[in-house]
């Protein structure tokens, strides 16, 4: 049997000096900018999202419904989720297809007034052990619950793109390592795009819990629970 | 205070954090890193750098604080550089580019700029870029609201800027249109330090008794300059429209009007706004009153920071931290700390202000829902730790040319 080691990640976000202050720039940069910036505005959204949720699951939406104060295109992103597209490229699609639509429907394009325009950006990553290795279910547990909400990123959401499957980190460990495919396969259905990092560990817990006949419910020992706000 | 060590750090940062540190610190040890400003002590810049450098050293990268020597005829040129890159109109003459100039010259003389990796922070120092020999990445770090600066002190300074290898801002809405790469790393608070450590309730109380500041009612608190961008005669005006219903006192607290002539117009304009109110303190402190705002902010109920234009307002975060719900302006900052409803309120007037105040001091559990998930948000956003793992980022990547943007790594196991 191979061990998990736990790995978190650290980001360095670059700026890449393109700016959005109405709805049609953001499309037409968007077009335009590399799909490293693509992943950081959906997928990599979340790794600034360890506790606190955004009102919803990528900066597009956010941006859309908070900054420009149209809740309709903030509602009609938010929703996207991009477990549904087999690449960036295609993500990329779908977010243009929405604007583009929702633009057609409009006499004017709405801009930024009171809020802040959209700035563009990309990170790089850089991952590092956090010294926790699982050779068991029970260890895999406990070190799940002591990681940093970085590392629940590094081995689901960035996971995906990294290995080019939807299997998550600890999906494939699970599985593969321990033989337990239906606990695998319900770690598979967590949907990683629901919430904040904790409130995803919170879920992965659960069920680790449920495995080990633990009680239910005893999420982060020592850590507040996740939280995920309304719409302002 | 004592020397920092990273393991001080292990019951305040976020779990994991301070094991993820050494790990992340094993990629760049033994690595040079030179920070270079132009003062000690005062300031943001130097109070983390403070904190900063002694942990970078006890993770074992070799660190160094280097400062800029200047004369006063220097410091007035580059505040007036400063206030121009903040977009205030100022007149600024051949003389005073060349005061800039002879400046750096001489400090470049001076000190040893060999490191791996050289942070030269803030205007002041920006043209020892050009004494750069040896090989070694060097990084602008930007710590103000340069985003609509005058421009021909700005086109001056742009090409400085430009022979640098990546520049550093606080927000993507300060960054500039430059050829080089610009990154975004937040400025942090140091929950150990005065300012920010916990502090007893009889401590408390003998502060605010020694600052006459009576605790039998809720207080308001702002701390700031006396600087018309924070509003402070809005803060009362809202006060005065929360007093008809409920009991508070208001603090007002904050320095720079002794050595700043339009601070203390401000002020002056705060204490006529104040009246004769009783249950209003318009407070005056020095700038090493740390244990004093820490107080304060202990005992508030609830914080304000009215800003109409900010850098970045860590003081939100040093409230927050505090277990604070705070209000403040849309601006700057503000708004990365406070997210609406959740870790605080931003607000675009008096009348919101008002209101919001108002909210909290008749729902207390909301207050206190709000300062748990807002020091939670702080632990894991703002706190030192966090800048540290960035520094060490930074330096991995432009040091060591690690990191990676898409292209997919080996499984982790």
């Amino acid at each position: 049997m191979t061990r998990f080691q736990f790995v978190a990640c650290s980001e360095l976000i670059q700026i890449l000096g393109l700016r959005a202050d109405d709805e049609r720039e953001l499309a037409e940069i968007l077009e335009k900018v590399s799909l490293d910036c693509v992943h950081y505005h959906t997928h990599g959204h979340f790794l600034r999202h360890g506790f606190v949720g955004a009102p919803y699951p990528n900066d597009f939406a956010t941006w859309a419904a908070i900054q420009v104060r149209d809740r309709v295109l903030g509602e009609r992103l938010g929703v996207v989720s991009p477990l549904d597209f087999p690449s960036l490229e295609d993500l990329r699609e779908e977010i243009l297809t929405i604007i583009d639509d929702h633009l057609s429907h409009l006499n004017i394009v709405p801009r930024v007034i009171f809020g802040d325009p959209f700035d563009f950006m990309q990170s790089r990553i850089v991952e590092a052990p956090t010294g926790e290795i699982a050779d068991s279910l029970e260890t895999f547990r406990s070190g799940l619950a002591r990681i940093q909400p970085s590392a629940v990123y590094f081995h689901t959401i960035e996971a995906s793109r990294r290995l080019g499957r939807p299997d998550t980190d600890f999906a494939a460990w699970l599985r593969e390592s321990l033989g337990l495919d239906t606990l695998a396969a319900a770690v598979n259905r967590v949907d990683p795009y629901a919430g904040s990092l904790e409130r995803l560990r919170t879920e992965l817990l659960r069920l680790c819990d449920g495995e080990l006949g633990l009680p239910l419910g005893t999420g982060l020992p020592g850590a507040p629970g996740p939280e995920s706000p309304g719409t302002t | 205070m004592k020397p920092a060590s990273l393991e001080a750090y292990r019951d305040v940062a976020p779990p994991g954090t301070v094991e993820f540190l050494y790990r992340l610190s094993e990629k760049v040890q033994g690595r040079s890193f030179l920070h270079v400003n132009s003062t000690h002590q005062g300031g943001g810049v130097a109070e983390i750098l403070m904190r900063l450098v002694p942990l970078l050293n006890d993770i074992g990268v070799k660190t160094s604080w280097e400062i800029l020597e200047g004369t006063l005829e220097f410091f007035r040129v580059t505040k007036a550089f400063h206030n121009a890159l903040q977009g205030e109109e100022q007149v600024i003459t051949e003389d005073m580019y060349e005061t800039f100039l002879e400046c750096n010259r001489h400090n470049a003389a001076r000190l040893p700029l060999e490191a791996d990796l050289v942070m030269i922070h803030d205007p002041q120092p920006a043209a020892l870029v050009l004494a750069r020999k040896v090989p070694g990445t060097w990084v602008w770090r930007c710590h103000i609201d340069a985003s609509r600066p005058q421009r021909r002190v700005w086109t001056f300074l742009r090409r400085f800027v430009e022979r640098y290898d990546a520049a550093v801002f606080s927000l993507p809405k300060f960054a500039q249109r430059l050829a080089i790469p610009q990154y975004l790393i937040y400025p942090s608070i140091d929950p150990l330090s005065d300012k920010n450590r916990e502090l007893s309730d009889s401590e408390v109380a003998g502060i605010l008794s020694r600052l006459g500041v009576p605790q039998d009612k809720p207080i308001l608190l702002q701390v700031s300059r006396f600087d018309r961008f924070k509003d402070p005669v809005s803060v009362i005006n809202a006060y005065r429209m929360v007093k008809r219903r409920n009991e508070c006192r208001l603090v007002l607290a904050g320095g720079g009007a002794a050595d700043d002539p339009e601070g203390k117009v401000v002020l002056a304009e705060v204490r006529e706004a104040a009246g004769r109110d009783p249950d209003i303190h318009v407070l005056e402190l020095p700038p090493d009153a740390h244990l004093e705002i820490n107080a304060l902010q202990r005992a508030a109920t609830v914080v304000l920071q009215k800003s109409t234009r900010e850098g970045f307002g860590l003081t939100v975060a040093e409230a927050m931290w505090k277990g604070k719900p705070v209000i403040g302006g849309t601006a700057g900052g503000i708004t990365v700390q406070i997210v609406y409803d959740l870790t605080g309120y931003t607000v675009n007037s008096v009348e919101g202000a008002a209101y919001r105040i108002r909210y909290l001091l008749n729902n207390p559990e909301a207050a206190t829902r709000i300062g748990r998930i807002a020091r939670e948000h702080v632990r894991r956003n703002f706190l030192i730790t966090r800048h540290l793992a960035d520094y060490l980022t930074l330096l991995h990547v432009w040091a060591d040319g690690g990191g990676r943007c898409k292209n997919p790594g080996p499984t982790p196991w």
